[in-house]
């Protein structure tokens, strides 16, 4: 490791280590991990590069704000485990969130490299790590406390904040609609971007934590929360998710090979319908596949068309690719791939073919117009330019909404699109049911979920044992 | 894992399974139902609750041999288990005060035996018509006669071979003339559905329809089962699946239901040639 007077010196002459990926033109026909990740050479050159700031902008860029400089100065010494324990104190999923964070909105985007060059590869290096559980110390556990504790939802929010509670000292139990945990990390995001084996790790981690973990309970329907805490549940933590699609309200929308990305993705990801007919779950797979929105959930979407066949895997945006909200390194993926991006359009109708089913989309053309309340150019009709496009599946990817079960929970405040209200900790209106993750905030990021989780914790633990 | 108590079969092709799932028991309604996934590999598939028993922890749910699914769980025997039982779902079956006829056709008499059996608990008189192709697809007879007086038991068969030859419309039709009811509840294929509707809307009786639509999730993720009704997208998972018969797209629904013909095809055939396999 180079250093002057015993101070170490930042690498500033190395590009950042390219991503180890596999091949765009093999990948595209499987679902195999696109990222290989870092080797332990690759993760000891990116090491090098960061600069270890005085006041590091990366930990306030990250949500939850993990010691970044501390733990790339573990990963220098080659002291791995030492490293791990530093990003566990303050997320406990580093190998999920290596993979989804969108890092260059987030810690990377902060980072003082990048205002001249390429930032440090703070997500590649924390999934490195991430990929090495057995090297983390065992967390400090309090001793059990005697609370009981509901979370519902075993989404990102839902197991961070089980995980911490665990952690001090209170005994979690965790209710889950699906037959199985972790939220979008299974039946959202795909296998070749997240492998279903790394949130299974990360889920097994916690049941060795002590958390409980109740699979096929749909809170709202099996019991609520007076049953709960008839139950002895002293507290519930309430993260159910945003998985109610939005529709296009264009008509056809309901036309066979019609999907929404939900189904479309939950089909493959969690019901392994790619492998049918030794799964059961069947898929449509087409040959032309129209994908509306600009997401990270469209990538995924048309990722999968592309895995399952389709020789025209097409995202339709009503904005430029400069405003897509997807992480940059799943367009580029993509883009690699052979997806082809079609740039301000906007659905107009879903056309039937002979056989009854989707054959064609009509969208709208588009320029940009003045820019909106969210400081992106809002995006105007070109009157008269309208185009059809061919298609046997049509994706909708435009977003989602409040999951409908969180009304049936308990008798908590919503607002208007039926989000829990919920303060800054996570309490909502009943002083004994905290909130977190997508179904306050809307549809966000896994990181700002898992970040909800956290600090509903502390203010669980607080309330609970002060 | 959910345990199989007891095993019933009605006819060649119509079976009924008696759950261990306290849950469930303890939080069913008459009209709500559950989601199956038989194993490991398995689909997940949606079965209206036929009967349950909070003290004693167990659900019922009827199925008919149709595809993959059904053909798998026809073979499955007493003390077997169902690897996941999810529910209740949907919304409860809504009741109202009168005179109902409660119409079932085919394996839709499953879903109608328990709505019309608890529309008749709450002190309202009930005509149960009951419609089968054949008489070897009629269901559960012995459970409605032994609810339901004979007078209040009507049922046609498509090809004559009991009770009144015709469809579920002829009885509805003469209940109508009489003025004897006051809402009708349907569940069955799109076709007997549509036309109880058209009776209805004659006579201007107000129709629920128990739609069907394919599920993946059941829990309003997806919009799978999504159906049209007045004109506009509803989830029938979590709004329904109970809806104003009078303003279903019944078209939209046939072709929603048809859209993994093909698909179911291939697993059955799959399946039976693995049998079949095994066998030699």
């Amino acid at each position: 490791m180079p250093q002057v007077n015993g101070r170490f010196v930042p690498d500033m002459k190395s590009p950042r280590t390219p991503d180890n990926e596999e091949p765009a033109a093999e990948r595209a026909c499987d679902f195999r991990p696109v990222d290989k990740g870092f080797t332990k050479e690759m993760a000891l050159a990116e090491a090098e590069r960061c600069m270890d700031c005085k006041k590091p902008l990366c930990v306030e860029g990250c949500p939850v704000n993990i010691n970044i400089p501390k733990f790339i100065e573990k990963i220098r010494e080659q002291k791995f485990g030492e490293a791990l324990d530093v990003i566990r104190e303050d997320s406990m999923l580093p190998a999920i969130c290596g993979r989804v964070c969108p890092q260059e909105n987030q810690c990377e985007g902060k980072c003082v490299r990048g205002k001249k060059g390429e930032p440090v590869a703070i997500g590649q290096l924390e999934r490195f790590l991430g990929d090495q559980p057995e090297l983390a110390s065992t967390p400090k556990m309090a001793p059990k406390n005697g609370k009981k504790v509901a979370v519902v939802g075993s989404g990102p929010s839902g197991i961070t904040c089980a995980g911490e509670l665990a952690r001090n000292g209170f005994d979690v139990t965790v209710f889950e609609a699906f037959f199985t945990g972790g939220g979008v990390l299974v039946y959202g995001i795909p296998e070749f971007r997240l492998p279903k084996a790394v949130v299974k790790r990360e889920i097994d981690g916690l049941m060795d934590l002590g958390v409980k973990f109740e699979y096929n309970a749909v809170v709202g329907r099996i019991t609520d929360a007076d049953e709960l805490f008839e139950m002895g549940y002293d507290a519930i933590y309430i993260a159910t998710g945003a998985g109610l699609p939005k529709f296009l309200n264009v008509p056809g929308e309901n036309l066979p090979n019609v999907f929404f990305a939900n189904e479309y993705l939950t089909r493959v990801n969690l019901m392994k319908a790619n492998r049918f007919p030794e799964y059961d779950t069947p898929t449509k797979h087409g040959k032309r596949v129209v994908v509306f929105g600009g997401g990270n959930v469209a990538m995924d979407a048309v990722r999968t068309a592309k895995r399952l066949g389709a020789e025209h895997a097409i995202i339709c945006y009503r904005r430029t690719e400069a405003e897509m909200p997807a992480r940059r390194a799943e367009l580029h993926h993509a883009k690699a791939e052979g997806v082809e991006v079609r740039e301000l359009v906007a659905p107009l109708e879903f056309v039937k073919g002979e056989d009854g089913c989707v054959c064609a989309v009509r969208v709208q053309k588009m320029k940009l117009g003045e820019p909106d309340e969210s400081g992106r150019r809002r995006p105007v009709p070109i009157e008269g330019a309208v185009e059809e496009i061919p298609c046997d599946v049509a994706i909708s990817a435009i977003g989602t909404n409040a999951n409908p079960f969180a009304k049936m929970i308990g008798d908590i405040k919503l607002n208007k699109w039926g989000y829990i209200i919920a303060d800054e900790e996570g309490r909502t209106s009943d002083p004994r049911i905290w909130a977190g993750g997508d179904i306050v905030t809307g549809a966000a990021t896994v990181i700002l979920a898992m970040g909800a989780g956290k600090t509903a914790a502390a203010s669980i633990t607080k309330a609970l044992v002060g | 894992m959910y345990k199989i108590l007891e095993k019933t079969q009605f006819s060649e092709k119509v079976f009924k399974f008696r759950i261990e799932a306290p849950e469930l028991a303890r939080h069913a309604h008459a009209g709500q139902f559950l989601m199956v996934r038989a194993n490991e590999t398995g689909e997940r598939v949606p079965f209206t609750f036929a009967d349950w028993n909070a003290e004693e922890g167990w659900v019922e749910f009827i199925f008919m041999v149709i595809g993959k699914t059904t053909t798998m769980l026809a073979s499955y025997e007493v003390g077997d288990s169902l690897q996941d039982v999810t529910g209740p779902l949907g919304q409860p079956t809504e009741m109202a005060p009168g005179t109902w006829a409660v119409i079932g056709g085919g394996v839709g008499l499953a879903i109608a035996y328990p709505v019309a059996r608890q529309f008749a608990a709450s002190g309202n008189e009930v005509h149960a018509i009951m419609g089968a192709r054949t008489k070897d697809l009629l269901l559960l007879e012995d459970q409605f006669r032994s609810v339901f007086d004979d007078d209040h038991v009507h049922i046609t068969t498509d090809d004559g071979s009991y009770g009144e030859k015709g469809v579920v419309t002829a009885p509805l039709e003469r209940l109508l003339q009489e003025g004897k009811v006051d809402h009708i509840f349907c569940v069955g294929p799109v076709p007997m559905m549509k036309f109880s509707t058209l009776t209805a809307e004659k006579y201007e009786t107000p129709i629920t329809a128990s739609l069907n639509p394919i599920m993946v999730d059941g829990t309003g993720m997806c919009g799978c089962c999504r159906v049209e009704v007045g004109g506009k997208t509803k989830f029938a998972c979590v709004d329904g699946p109970d809806f104003d018969a009078t303003k279903v797209d019944w078209d939209d629904l046939r072709a929603r239901q048809a859209a993994y013909l093909t698909e179911e095809g291939q697993a059955l055939e799959a399946y039976e040639e693995a049998m079949c396999a095994c066998r030699r």
